[in-house]
């Protein structure tokens, strides 16, 4: 058994808030370095450039890369063997968001209620997705999500029958539906099978993974790159004005799922794909 | 073609410019994303008097962070437009005469474009640091309570923007796809 003071969850919430918004990971930079060499069109080029310098300018000068500092989104791994004292785990993870937006000069964009619509002033609350493990550590990764690629997410029931073939199309057709509302390049992560919920957290979890790395099953990684390379010849390109690359990477997760039923979740983030992971 | 222009926009420059140019704005906009479109939308349905001026001028699609001290604003990239796609039409038919913003459009507010000579443009959408350079000054005008969402005047100097509808109808978001699509 290890005990771990809740405060030092906070401690950590914040340093995490502040730095996933103003520092892409090495691997979507390198993703976004690359895919700009890629690109053939002379405005996409020009608008990666453009990309570029702006992670620079927000490093350099302590900006936001993007206004959307997004719904602060957690997946905490909590080993079996920790004791948490000092307080309630999910308050400290909110204290731990206030005190990271507030501090950080980060955008406030969470309100209380879906239809009354009063902004909460401090971005809180998160959304956390609890997993116990086995261990005496705590996890946590954080996922601060914009809303513009947010709101271009699917789920789709889909049938047995529709097969590998219908997960593809599914894919495209979200990618396609959402164009220039997603700021593209955007990453696609997918959730394939579980249920109506489980497949949309897998999706999520999916945007966490290192850019440019495949799924370790053989066929859902050539799902992966089948899939990718269909998304780049739709030409809705960066910005959504034309070009080769419109998505950076197609992370797919599965999990087993019932006899009558192929679900599908796509959810889409853009280029400022924000993930950080953190071990206490 | 790339061209340096001037906000509020004139008619000559409005009608000059094509779907795919590139422009450098200088010059004053406003503002406005979600709430406080709705908050316009309600004062006009009152019969009362917007907080600012519409007529020539133009509205960013906008809710940036904070602002460090010293500096003007923070991050300051655009949000999606057609979540004001509601609003827009009596907007322009008001006399409003840009909107900068990111993605699609609606039938209805490409038609009260092309209906009133106007004219929509897309700044990069996730490049908020790079745009909040071209930024010098902001000021609250209105809605103050609303925080980011507030309506604010900003002066910007050569501010990116690329005009996606022009003042024809013509949209840059269904041509250029067209060019690059290999399916």
């Amino acid at each position: 058994m290890r005990t771990i003071d809740v405060s030092e969850i906070t401690k950590a919430v914040k340093e995490l808030c502040i730095d996933a918004n103003y520092t892409l990971s090495p691997d979507m930079k390198e993703a976004i370095c690359k895919a700009g060499q890629a690109e053939e069109s002379d405005l996409g080029k020009k608008i990666f450039s453009q990309l570029e310098e702006n992670l620079r300018i927000a490093e350099k000068d302590n900006i936001p890369i993007c206004q959307d500092t997004g719904m602060a989104v957690f997946f905490i791994n909590i080993g079996q063997d920790v004791h948490f004292e000092g307080g309630d785990l999910t308050d400290a993870i909110n204290e731990g968001v206030r005190q990271g937006y507030t501090e950080g000069y980060l955008r406030k964009s969470v309100v209380k209620d879906p239809l009354i619509r009063e902004n909460t002033g401090d971005n809180t609350p998160a959304v956390i997705h609890y997993n116990i493990v086995p261990g005496d550590k705590v996890e946590i990764t954080i996922a601060p999500k914009g809303f513009g690629s947010e709101n271009m997410s699917r789920v789709f029931m889909l049938k047995p029958a529709d097969g590998e073939e219908g997960v593809k199309d599914a894919v495209v057709q979200a990618v396609k539906d959402a164009g220039p509302n997603a700021c593209p390049p955007m990453v696609v992560g997918v959730g394939v099978g579980g249920t109506f919920e489980k497949c949309a957290i897998m999706a999520k979890e999916a945007l966490t993974r290192k850019t440019g790395e495949h799924s370790e099953i053989p066929y859902v990684a050539d799902m992966e790159k089948e899939i990718l390379d269909r998304i780049n010849k739709t030409g809705i390109g960066p910005g959504g004005l034309g070009g080769t690359v419109t998505a950076l990477a197609v992370n797919i997760n599965t999990y087993p799922t019932h006899i009558a039923g192929l679900p599908v979740a796509v959810n889409i983030c853009c280029h400022v794909n924000r993930h950080r992971s953190v071990v206490v | 073609m790339e061209y340096k222009i001037t906000a509020p926009f004139d008619k000559n420059t409005i009608s000059k410019l094509r779907s795919g140019d590139m422009v450098y704005i200088s010059g004053d906009i406003y503002t406005a994303r979600d709430a406080a479109h709705k908050r316009m939308k309600e004062t006009l349905d009152r019969g009362e008097a917007l907080p600012m001026n519409i007529e020539g001028n133009v509205i960013y699609y906008m809710g940036p962070s904070p602002a460090r001290e010293g500096r003007p604003i923070g991050s300051a990239g655009p949000t999606t437009a057609s979540r004001m796609d509601k609003y827009a039409p009596e907007l322009l038919d008001m006399g409003l005469s840009g909107m900068i913003g990111k993605g699609k459009r609606s039938k209805e507010v490409l038609d009260a474009i092309v209906r009133n000579k106007a004219i929509y443009l897309a700044a990069i959408g996730g490049a908020g640091a790079l745009l909040s350079k071209a930024i010098v000054e902001s000021e609250v005008v209105a809605y103050d309570d609303l925080g980011t969402e507030a309506i604010r005047k900003l002066r910007v100097e050569n501010f990116p923007a690329i005009v996606v509808i022009d003042s024809e109808g013509n949209n840059l978001y269904e041509t250029a796809i067209k060019e690059f699509c290999r399916e």
